[in-house]
């Protein structure tokens, strides 16, 4: 019996605990993937049977033919808008992922005057919030005549503090100077090796940093909004806030704007999916060392 | 996208503070006027026009078609409050703005106290043009002031009463033509299971739209100060009337523009709505089952005799200040909000309720509307549109006032406080913003 006893405890605690754990991430995965499924089975309903069948299943599936309506809405301005997400987060990411690496590598493997105080002054640039800086730079790009252009939102959107933060202790952590020093005596210049070596060891960080910086940029909504006035011009945010603000004047733009905002997150789904695996990676290791 | 907006609308609040800041309290509506003088430019000229407006590209494709010498670009973004009225004062401050701009009649003075429009009233083919214009759509870009004017009126929100014919014709109960008859039907409406409305708790426009009716004046501006009267007796009365329904539960409460309150209008559980022109299409959309049942009858008046309307919306097409081409931006501002050609495609396109006189009597309007038995709505709307009064004057600091009495509205349809109290604490708090905003302010 007293043998028994604390084994049955101990198991019905463990029950206790896992039941727990299981209930919340239950309830963390129904609350987080609820607004998803109310998005999905509203876009596939038509405007009529939108407001008047229950918003958690399906009526009619017109999912397609909303797509078509979608697109061919004032000659395909929403696939524009998706083009120019592609290109302003994508090429954005892309470039300011290059960026940050080279700079968190030459941080962390160059010794030079006045490194921490860079280091530091680039760390507090991460506090600032990118809607603090957007009329900062819209007034810059006015006094040179840029706004309202394509640059105007892809040239700020390359810089990602956090990026570099990342990227310095991982290239740290990761790049062993007796690597570098190897490379230097076979004869591979600076930035051969950082191209053929360094990256290669810190290629999980930097898909983490492109997922972020990814993410940031999809996300910063403020800078285009103040920014641009060419609708050809907008990301798919900005559209669809645009067409979210004229609903009551024009009603049918609501369909419009739920399946527009099913369409907008796929790409984010997408990016996820491919890159999560590299992302655990990254994350997990910057964590430990 | 609400958190894009809270912070937008952050932003907002700070940039308002620093645009206060810079003008300081020495330019009010009113003062003396600008000196600058609209005459026409040499040369061919590109103008840029900023609006919202869907569809604006295929009406301004008319204009750019027939005047090499005068090409409109569009720019575009979302609604005013939504963002473009916060980035016409970052462009006012960077002295990049566009020519033109679409402004609503309520944010018009907010313009004109930070000094960034012209006065196209300098513009002797404006000076001309006035008398096309309804009398009080003129008084809205005008602030009463015979000698200026601070934009072209493009579209009004004269307003009626939307009404379902087949459950008042079945319960037997009379279209109501006075408010006290209004009243007496929602308690037989809700005897037979519905409502008679859902008052607006959250869109504080259409309580504007009922003062308006009533006489309420809630801004005016000598020249010299601003005075804010929230609490007036017609706006009490007003207050008084909607509180009594809301408390003894004869009228809906949901917030507006969302799907439940489509729902609301499509499930038949609200019988009518006092709302603007635009309104027809609100319920066109969001209420398909409806259809063929509703009709359209003039608002419901304070006493019996009586034939005032009220306005819900509207907006001017304006100059701004630092534009260098300011004539040719008038001559196309007003070709488009007065025209035949450009107003037909305007409604077609945006269902825009035109500001002229001769614009409320094109034919286009006078066809029978199928949703509502074919009967022809807007030769009601064109009657109403007639006899909106003329004076009522918006405040400079309208963002904060709506959100001030919005806050109060939600509380007093929950059951804690009244419409009134409400009132009165934004008209406490309406005359801080503009003290805070260093405009000038009676108390």
């Amino acid at each position: 019996m007293s043998v028994a006893a604390p084994a049955g405890t101990k198991i019905r605690e463990s029950l206790l605990s896992r039941t727990a754990a299981t209930l919340v991430m239950a309830v963390c995965t129904v609350y987080f993937l609820t607004p998803i499924w109310w998005l999905f089975v509203g876009a596939s309903k038509s405007s009529e049977q939108f407001t008047s069948t229950n918003p958690l299943w399906f009526a009619d599936f017109d999912l397609f033919a909303n797509i078509g309506d979608l697109f061919a809405y004032r000659d395909g301005v929403f696939l524009r808008w998706m083009l120019n997400s592609v290109l302003y987060t994508g090429g954005a990411a892309l470039i300011g992922t290059v960026l940050a690496a080279m700079c968190g590598y030459a941080l962390a493997k160059y010794r030079f005057r006045g490194r921490e105080v860079i280091f530091n002054v680039v760390l507090s640039g991460v506090l600032v919030p990118a809607t603090a800086l957007a009329l900062p730079l819209f007034l810059l790009f006015s006094k040179v005549d840029a706004t309202n252009t394509f640059w105007s939102v892809f040239l700020p959107s390359l810089v990602n503090p956090f990026g570099v933060y990342l990227a310095r202790i991982y290239a740290t952590a990761s790049v062993p100077d007796e690597l570098l020093e190897a490379a230097r005596i076979d004869g591979s210049g600076e930035v051969r090796t950082f191209f053929k070596v360094a990256t290669r060891l810190m290629f999980p960080a930097l898909v983490t940093i492109f997922l972020f910086h990814f993410v940031a940029v999809w996300n910063n909504f403020l800078l285009p909004l103040i920014m641009l006035g060419d609708e050809r011009l907008f990301p798919v945010t900005l559209g669809l806030y645009s067409w979210n603000t004229q609903v009551n004047q024009i009603p049918e733009l609501r369909g419009l704007v739920i399946i527009g905002a099913l369409l907008s997150i796929t790409p984010l789904v997408v990016a996820f999916l491919f890159l999560q695996r590299f992302w655990r990676n990254g994350l997990g290791a910057g964590a430990v060392k | 996208m609400r958190t894009a907006f809270r912070a937008a609308s952050a932003l907002l609040v700070s940039a308002l503070a620093l645009t206060a800041c810079g003008s300081g309290g020495d330019d009010e509506p009113g003062g003396t006027a600008s000196a600058a003088s609209c005459a026409p430019s040499s040369g061919p000229v590109t103008i840029t026009y900023t609006t919202w407006i869907p569809g604006i590209e295929n009406v301004v494709k008319v204009w750019n078609d027939k005047n090499p010498n005068i090409q409109v670009k569009v720019q575009t973004g979302p609604n005013g409050n939504g963002g473009t009225y916060q980035n016409f004062f970052n462009q006012l401050k960077a002295g990049n703005t566009p020519d033109l701009g679409h402004i609503e009649y309520d944010a018009l003075p907010s313009f004109r106290v930070q000094d960034g429009l012209f006065d196209v009233a300098s513009c002797d083919i404006v000076a001309k043009a006035k008398d096309q214009f309804i009398p009080w759509t003129w008084n809205q870009v005008s602030f009463g002031d015979d000698k200026s004017a601070w934009g072209i009126p493009q579209d009004s929100g004269p307003m009626a009463l939307f009404y379902r014919a087949d459950l008042f014709e079945k319960n037997n109960i009379a279209i109501p033509k006075t408010w006290d008859e209004y009243a007496a039907a929602a308690e037989k409406v809700k005897a037979a299971g519905g409502y008679i409305t859902n008052f607006s708790q959250s869109d504080i426009n259409q309580f504007a739209g009922f003062t308006w009716q009533a006489g309420g004046r809630w801004f005016a501006n000598d020249g010299q100060q601003w005075t804010v009267n929230l609490t007036d007796d017609k706006t009490k009365k007003v207050a008084d009337y909607w509180q009594n329904l809301i408390s003894k539960k004869l009228v809906s409460t949901v917030p507006p523009w969302t799907t439940e309150w489509d729902n609301a209008y499509n499930s038949s559980s609200a019988w009518t709505w006092v709302s603007a022109v635009w309104g027809a299409n609100s319920i066109m959309s969001g209420a398909p089952k409806t259809a063929g049942k509703w009709r359209v009858a003039p608002m419901p008046q304070w006493s019996a005799g009586e034939d005032v309307a009220g306005n819900w919306g509207g907006s001017a097409t304006a100059v701004f200040k630092s534009s260098k081409h300011p004539y040719e931006a008038a001559q196309f501002a007003l070709w488009l909000n007065t025209s035949e050609e450009a107003l037909a495609l305007l409604n077609k396109e945006a269902q825009l309720y035109p500001a002229t006189t001769a614009g409320t009597k094109y034919s286009y309007l006078g066809n029978p509307v199928e949703f509502y038995g074919d009967q022809k709505i807007y030769e009601v709307f064109a009657e109403a549109a007639g006899k909106v009064t003329p004076d009522f004057t918006w405040g400079p600091t309208m963002t904060s006032t709506y959100a001030n009495a919005s806050d109060g509205f939600k509380a007093a349809v929950s059951g804690s406080g009244t419409l009134e109290e409400a009132l009165a604490a934004t008209q406490k708090s309406t005359i801080e913003t503009l003290k805070s905003q260093a405009i000038p302010v009676k108390e």
